[in-house]
């Protein structure tokens, strides 16, 4: 079943890859690899179109068996969460073809292009897989060419910054892997079939330890790829070391996979934990948020300066996720597109300036203004982009952001708020010691301002920037049904806990029997797992109250979908 | 039991005729080597590739059989057939290796190929033996002839005092392993590997002479497949033997003495698998840990290789702890990739290292190699990847199932630390890879067009490394068919007796 369009968006770019391997000319090189990249552009425009926003299940999906011993499949499907994402990783890919195209990867273009391609293919399938192996697949297989990318073309200590990032993902991700596999055994003793089918592993009840330990394995994979601060110290290295394409990629589309995978596995895989993990989660994000804003502010050089900035945008991203309501991960998943675009410009700006002067301290410019007009201007629109000035699409993500956290907790949004007017400070101080003031290296006097192919770079990012600031709406309108769907077992989850509470008080009021046992049982477990010993007139009521609720929620979504 | 009688033993000539094309080539070859010079001993080879070509054709008519032969001494089932196939392709493999190799290192030809048809039919008997004693048998005409083989090069230091090294331990174990085989006989009655299990359902399971003859036995083995503690001849064995020979014991010596020690221990004495899988625990933990650990430290590749065999021995001891069928068939299909990369990886070792000299086996020597030699470069990378366990490579697929197979015998401890010992390994690989693409200088290196054979035996390794791993269906099946054979025969035999 299945149209194959999801197949070929993913597997275009990998025959791509080894087509540009038989190419001898170096501009035939780059050539075919921009062709190849803007297939899958095409196609996702297309997702784009032709996805139905009603809709909150998994469209265009396609299912065949792989490995039927395991009960593993070839499932792919794009719904509203990754449907935005995957444009996103398209865009960016060819956008950085054309870039490195134009003189920034002089050695070895041949192999650069092919790295691009598979960390392509290898992006877009992380986020189209619906089977858990299959994501887990497309998960390691990103990280390969990524580690060639920031070892072969990076710079300074490119093989420090490659290895470290290496072993801090695998830490992360292999342990999940070992997750992933005690929770199907878990689905298989209760289901009594293997499968890594994800809907199917969504409903698998899980005792609260059990379900503590597994969020603990994918939230610890995924935060170190978001990264949450305190697990960020890969990732200046690797921003810094890597080649303005990689870093471009590297904040752009990879690290949102650690957020995607917050939004699509470790979140509806174990609501109950995770809404009692909120806590910890806010309070990391602004720790983030803060703290990237303040060690940005006095970063010397200007890569590492945007490498921080992407943990305090990040932060926001967290803190919306878990905000746990539609505004916040809406707004979480427009910030992802966001810093994508935004901080993927900076990157190319960054990197087009080394490409001049071969240095990127702050203090060997000044007053680049004068000299390079064009480049000034297409820097001041991406860095208010960056600090969220209305009307440009930083503004709408952070609001949203804002807004679905202050719901929750007015305290974490106070704090946020103050991240955002650090990151407007830095953002904006940095900016002036660049281009304002007086030319103090004679050499900035005569670099050249931006060439045909950086304009055309610069132009659809910018386009996106003012499309996205000023008509969020076809964007929220795809993302939402989905993000409702996503947040049915969080309220469920709420539900359930308040009811816990309530009965144990109400165990407490009547002095039960067994009153130390019933709400000791009702304390671990969901609502009737894990309390053999309580009543079981308590726990049909726990049951019946949930089944409404979910019967409730059931016919919200199917009268959205309806409409 | 009753003596045996000649009559009623079952001659069934057609399960050991693989065995015996084997033993016959060895044999003709060692023949038709007379005369041939040193330098020319190609022809020998191919005559080689050809008889274990014919082996596997017969081999493979064994597949799905069922029983026993020779009254019991052998096993026809589907797992003797597997393992006789794997082990066939591994050493078909290290021919193909060894064709220019052998010359240009003026390896005698006549005496190097006979005796790696001989460690052949040593392994494969070790794979189909159904008796303790036809193990010991199997072991020793496998481990003989590799001592031999490791000091090949006659004129290398290096590869004298790995054969006498090799020997000294080697005898050593075996001398564990026969006392083992002594005990269990004196606790049961029997050296045959199915009237054991049948005697052990009983009140036997308890028995100290049994759970010594146990330990014997679990050293005797772990020698063999190179688990800490008894590991520390691998590295200098592995270091000085002729680089064929030494992927050679990494893999055909390796998965032989897997066969054995599985069918032993996973098969025929698994119902007292509580007796022994807490020690297989404890085996495996600081098998996959130390050859990890001692693993980052080396310059030398084939030393690294030797500690990263020992590592991969760690994972799958992690599968035999589980002691189920469905890790019986993970640890199968685990060793069929662990072949394919291992063999590839010393097939690129053997077309870096510097014709007729011991140079170019420093880690060192491999930078750069991607600019001087871009598809042997590619291919060591994705050798490497594999065993690392990077998806989509067969080594990741091996990995994810032996973990799982732990995961579902409730081994989650174990499976932490193996976790934690990949990430490990990842830092070791990883740094080849480093040398290979992100750093420059190294040795100059021959070209692989004039050494056809060995291009052919990377090309297909990593092949099958990428095809394995993508499409793992077919070898899960066979794999989780031939043990489950294995453990049908023992059942069977099991009910026989007791009737």
């Amino acid at each position: 079943m299945g149209s194959g369009i999801l197949t070929a968006t993913i597997f275009v770019p990998l025959l791509g890859a080894a087509f540009v391997m038989i190419q001898r000319d170096e501009r035939a090189v780059w050539n075919s690899a921009f062709i190849f990249s803007l297939v899958p552009l095409a196609l996702s425009f297309y997702l784009f179109a032709a996805f139905n926003p009603h809709s909150a299940d998994y469209q265009f999906v396609e299912q065949y068996q792989w490995i039927p011993q395991f009960g593993i499949s070839y499932h792919l499907g794009v719904d509203g969460i990754s449907l935005l994402l995957v444009l996103l990783t398209t865009i960016l890919i060819t956008l950085s073809l054309l870039y490195s195209g134009g003189g920034d990867i002089s050695e070895r273009p041949r192999e650069f292009c092919f790295f691009m391609l598979v960390l392509e293919t290898g992006l877009l399938g992380t986020l189209l897989s619906i089977d858990v192996f299959l994501f887990y697949v497309f998960w390691e297989v990103m990280l390969i060419p990524m580690y060639f990318l920031i070892g072969i073309w990076g710079h300074g200590r490119k093989v420090y910054a490659a290895i470290k990032f290496v072993l801090f993902t695998m830490v992360g991700s292999l342990l999940m892997l070992a997750a992933i596999i005690y929770l199907v055994l878990q689905a298989q003793h209760h289901f009594g079939r293997l499968s890594f089918d994800l809907p199917l592993l969504y409903q698998v009840p899980l005792t609260q330890t059990q379900g503590e330990w597994l969020f603990a394995a994918f939230a610890l994979a995924f935060a170190i790829k978001v990264p949450i601060f305190p697990l960020h110290t890969w990732l200046p290295d690797a921003h810094t070391e890597a080649p303005t394409a990689g870093s471009v990629i590297l904040a752009g589309v990879m690290l949102k996979m650690g957020t995607y995978g917050f939004l699509r596995f470790a979140i509806p895989l174990f609501p109950a934990v995770a809404l009692e993990a909120v806590p910890v989660f806010l309070a990391l994000a602004i720790v983030g948020i803060i703290y990237g804003a303040l060690v940005a502010m006095v970063q010397p050089d200007l890569k590492r300066l945007v490498a921080y900035s992407s943990v305090s945008h990040l932060g926001f991203v967290i803190l919306g996720i878990f905000a746990l309501d539609p505004a916040g991960v809406e707004g979480a998943i427009y910030q992802m597109l966001n810093h994508g675009i935004s901080t993927g410009a900076l990157f190319l700006l960054v990197g087009m300036l080394y490409m001049r002067r071969h240095t990127r301290e702050i203090s060997e410019f000044g007053g680049l203004w004068k000299s390079v007009p064009i480049y000034a201007g297409v820097f001041m629109v991406v860095m208010l982009s960056s600090v969220g000035l209305p009307g440009l699409n930083g503004f709408v993500g952070e609001f949203l952001i804002l807004l679905g956290t202050y719901l929750h907790s007015w305290l974490a949004a106070v704090f946020a708020v103050t991240g955002v007017i650090l990151g407007a400070l830095y953002l904006l101080w940095t900016y002036e010691r660049v281009m304002f003031g007086p030319i103090t290296h004679a050499v900035n006097e005569t670099i050249a301002d931006l060439s045909g192919r950086e304009i055309a770079v610069m132009v659809p990012l910018i386009a996106l920037m003012l499309f996205m600031g000023l008509y969020p709406k076809p964007l929220i309108d795809r993302m939402a049904p989905s993000v409702e769907k996503m947040l049915v077992p969080i309220r469920v989850a709420e539900l359930q806990r308040d009811q816990q509470h309530h009965s144990s008080a109400l165990a407490r009021l009547f002095d039960l029997d067994n009153q130390s046992s019933l709400s000791r049982g009702l304390l671990r477990g969901r609502a009737g797992e894990g309390v053999p010993e309580a009543s079981s007139g308590v726990r049909e009521v726990l049951n019946d109250r949930v089944l409404d609720e979910r019967a409730g929620e059931r016919l919200a979504i199917q009268k959205m979908a309806a409409k | 039991m009753k003596p045996l009688s000649l009559a009623s033993i079952n001659f069934a000539w057609l399960p050991i005729l693989p065995l015996i094309i084997v033993a016959v080539a060895a044999m003709v070859v060692l023949l038709a080597g007379v005369g041939v010079e040193d330098e020319e001993s190609e022809g020998l080879g191919w005559l080689t590739l050809a008889s274990l070509g014919v082996a596997f054709i017969f081999a493979l008519g064994l597949v799905g059989g069922t029983g026993v032969a020779f009254a019991g001494e052998i096993a026809v089932d589907g797992f003797s057939a597997f393992f006789q196939l794997l082990i066939l392709v591994a050493a078909a493999f290290v021919v193909l290796m060894s064709l220019d190799y052998a010359g240009e290192n003026r390896l005698s030809g006549a005496e190097y190929y006979s005796l790696i048809l001989f460690s052949t039919l040593g392994m494969m008997l070790m794979a189909t033996a159904g008796d303790l004693i036809v193990i010991f048998l199997g072991l020793e005409t496998m481990s003989i002839a590799v001592y031999a083989l490791a000091g090949m090069r006659r004129r290398d230091p290096r590869s004298n005092e790995a054969a006498i090294k090799y020997f000294l331990l080697g005898a050593f174990s075996t001398g564990f392993l026969l006392y083992g085989i002594a005990l269990i006989y004196g606790a049961t009655g029997t050296v045959k590997l199915a009237p054991i299990h049948a005697a052990l359902s009983a009140s036997m399971a308890g028995n100290p002479l049994l759970l010594l003859g146990l330990g014997m036995l679990l050293i005797g083995f772990g020698f063999k497949v190179a688990a800490v503690p008894f590991h520390t001849w691998t590295p200098d064995v592995y270091e000085g033997a002729p680089t064929p020979v030494t992927a050679f014991m990494a893999t055909g010596v390796k998965i032989g003495a897997f066969a054995g020690f599985v069918r032993v221990f996973m098969v025929n004495l698994g119902p007292i698998s509580t007796h022994w899988h807490a020690a297989l625990w404890v085996l495996a933990a600081i098998t996959m840990t130390a050859g990890n650990l001692i693993a980052l430290v080396q310059t030398n590749i084939k030393r690294m290789l030797a500690y990263s065999a020992i590592a991969h021995a760690g994972y799958l001891l992690v599968g035999m702890t589980a002691a189920a069928a469905y890790a019986g068939s993970a640890i199968m299909y685990y060793l069929i990739g662990y072949a394919f990369t291992n063999l590839g990886a010393f097939a690129v070792v053997i077309a870096v290292e510097r014709r007729g000299a011991a140079a170019g086996d420093s880690i060192s020597d491999y930078r750069g190699l991607a600019r001087r030699s871009p598809a042997l470069a590619a291919a060591m990378a994705i050798f490497l990847l594999s065993l690392t366990g990077v998806p989509p490579l067969a080594g990741f697929v091996g990995k994810f199932y032996i973990f799982s197979a732990a995961l579902r015998s409730g081994y989650v401890g174990l499976v932490v630390i193996a976790v934690l010992n990949s990430v490990t390994s990842a830092y070791y690989y990883f740094s080849v890879i480093v040398a290979i693409y992100m750093q420059e200088g190294g040795l100059g290196h021959p070209t692989l067009s004039t050494r056809p054979a060995l291009a052919a035996a990377i090309g297909l390794a990593v092949l099958a490394t990428i095809l394995i791993g993508i499409y793992p269906e077919p070898y899960v099946s066979a794999a989780s068919s031939a043990f489950n054979s294995a453990l049908g025969a023992g059942f069977m035999h099991m009910t026989a007796m007791l009737h």
